[in-house]
């Protein structure tokens, strides 16, 4: 376990991924490629409680913690956000709540989708990270409470 | 001008586009194609120079000053009023009330004529395409009242069920709120009949204008209508102007939506006496600049040609629903008979969504989505659809790009 990379080194490796495509036809050609690829969210999770509410595409987000980390599962029905979610779950899943909270997730902005964080009402992607990192801390929040139920 | 006005029936498009300075603009290193009309459509130079003819060369609050600056802002202020009494033919310039949007011409009614004449029991009548705007107020109007909402079906082809809307008219019916062109499907819907119909049980009739005032020549007295709303945005003028009409006698009749300055004759600490028709409703400081500006917009299409415009636009709605019936799995929703210029769609197993993002892409601005219109989508069971909403400045050739841009992102999703 000690070769895990740190956010910052998984958001990197990400912008690399990027900078060899060049075109926005690539770019996204590979965003709908790890869409495609996301593993479905099993069933029994795709409920109300589960839903981040984005305007116009329905995303499902789940989380546990094992050892202290965070795993993330997601789908959605639009499939370019399913790509992007995968980025998100790579980039954040198995990391620790402080780390995950204090994440600034620069490389949505490198790779140039920071058109999908601001169009918050189209495509949820901006609450997509807000709950993840709301998950953050609860999960933070209840170790603290009772530190011997990690 | 010369080449316009001594050619034949059609519109000059290229004469026209080069009126509207936005669409030169060139997005991910492709021209622009705009196809998002129905939302919001671009403004012509005309428009843009009033703006800052305004600013700059007679800015001043209107109707008490005495100083020129004033008298030049209110005379052009009061100018719209009438430019917009003859668009919508109204009887009077005092039927002719400003608000911020559709949306608010909407809410005025609801919160004066609706609280003085809806009470428990009654119904109101809506339909199922109607845009969000035309159904929150009355529900939370009938909310207040103790009211009922009855709303009136959509059939597959997107057109109301007018047996169903017969039968709802009954003795309880006191309001009928009906969009003239949906917003989603673009179904032009039989208002005239409708509001005699209405008419003949005693109810009310309001209607939303926000989608016909732009693509049809509409005449209150001739449809006979209560209320018609509808926005300058859309028709090529500035956004933050909408307009309310309504008949003389109700406006006269209905308390008033806000009190500030503007709308007030005298005031005492003991009482206040309101002002006349228009102004009644019309509290504080009005949007001036882009009111003023709105009429330039208004002119501008008369300039042009309202039966040409709308030949334009009919031949770029069937060239589209053509060419796009064309891509396989894709299917038009609203196949009404009578139609504005928007084709809404869904393509098989792929989400709207992700259409609009690769449409995007390319360059094109199309809608995606519930067009605020979550009732009528939920009846056709889709989260959503694309729409593609044309104006007087667009083409064919523009469409040609709509589906070689579909048949690409179909192609990159599947």
């Amino acid at each position: 376990m000690t070769s895990v990379k740190t956010i910052e080194q998984t958001e990197q490796e990400i912008v690399e991924e990027f900078s060899l495509f060049d075109s926005w036809d690539d770019k996204y050609e590979y965003i709908i490629d790890l869409g495609k690829k996301l593993p479905p969210l099993d069933e029994r999770f795709k409920e109300e409680e589960n839903r981040v509410r984005g305007c116009q595409s329905t995303v499902w987000l789940v989380a546990d913690q094992r050892n202290g980390k965070i795993f993330y599962q997601a789908e959605s029905d639009a499939v370019i956000v399913k790509g992007l979610i995968s980025m998100l779950i790579r980039v954040l899943s198995g990391h620790e709540p402080e780390e995950i909270l204090r994440a600034k997730l620069d490389f949505i902005r490198d790779i140039g989708m920071t058109t999908h964080l601001a169009q918050t009402r189209s495509n949820g992607l901006l609450a997509m990270v807000k709950q993840m990192k709301h998950f953050a801390l609860a999960f933070k929040l209840k170790s603290e409470i009772a530190p011997n139920h990690g | 001008m010369t080449t316009t006005t001594l050619s034949s029936d059609r519109l000059d498009v290229r004469a026209v586009r080069r009126q509207f300075p936005l669409l030169e603009r060139q997005i991910k290193g492709k021209p622009l194609v705009y196809l998002d009309n129905a939302a919001t459509s671009q403004k012509p130079q005309v428009v843009l120079d009033e703006l800052l003819r305004y600013y700059s060369s007679y800015n001043a609050n209107i109707h008490r000053g005495i100083h020129t600056l004033a008298e030049e802002a209110t005379a052009a202020f009061e100018a719209t009023r009438d430019a917009v009494q003859r668009w919508i033919g109204a009887s009077s310039r005092e039927e002719i009330i400003f608000t911020r949007g559709t949306t608010e011409s909407i809410n005025l009614v609801a919160w004066t004529w609706g609280r003085q004449n809806i009470g428990a029991g009654d119904e109101i009548i809506l339909t199922g395409m109607e845009h969000h705007s035309n159904i929150v107020p009355w529900q939370v109007l009938c909310e207040e009242k103790k009211a009922l909402l009855k709303v009136v079906p959509v059939d597959e082809q997107g057109e109301l069920v007018q047996e169903e809307f017969e039968r709802l008219l009954g003795p309880s019916a006191k309001l009928v709120c009906l969009s003239h062109a949906s917003n989603a499907l673009g179904t032009i819907n039989p208002v005239r009949q409708m509001i005699r119909q209405a008419h003949r049980i005693g109810a009310r009739v309001l209607l939303d204008g926000a989608q016909s005032a732009v693509h049809l020549a509409v005449d209150v007295q001739d449809l006979d209508c209560d209320f018609f709303c509808f926005s300058s945005h859309k028709i090529y003028g500035p956004t933050g102007v909408g307009v309310l009409y309504g008949k003389k006698e109700l406006l006269q009749e209905m308390p008033v939506f806000q009190g500030g300055g503007e709308m007030i004759k005298e005031v005492s600490f003991e009482k206040t006496w309101f002002n006349d028709l228009p102004y009644k409703y019309e509290a504080g400081t009005p949007n001036i600049a882009d009111t003023i500006a709105f009429r330039s917009a208004l002119q501008f299409l008369e300039r042009t040609g309202r039966t040409k415009i709308h030949a334009h636009e009919s031949a770029l709605l069937e060239y589209a629903t053509r060419r796009l019936e064309e891509i396989p799995r894709l299917k038009i929703l609203g196949k009404a008979r009578e139609k504005v210029s928007l084709v809404s769609f869904v393509v098989d197993g792929l989400h709207p969504q992700d259409l609009g993002i690769l449409l995007d892409n390319e360059g094109i601005a199309v809608r995606t989505g519930h067009h605020c219109a979550q009732p009528l989508m939920k009846r056709f069971g889709i989260p959503g659809t694309c729409r593609a909403s044309f104006a007087l400045y667009n083409t064919e050739e523009e469409i040609d790009r709509l589906v070689e841009g579909l048949r690409k992102a179909i192609k990159m999703l599947s």
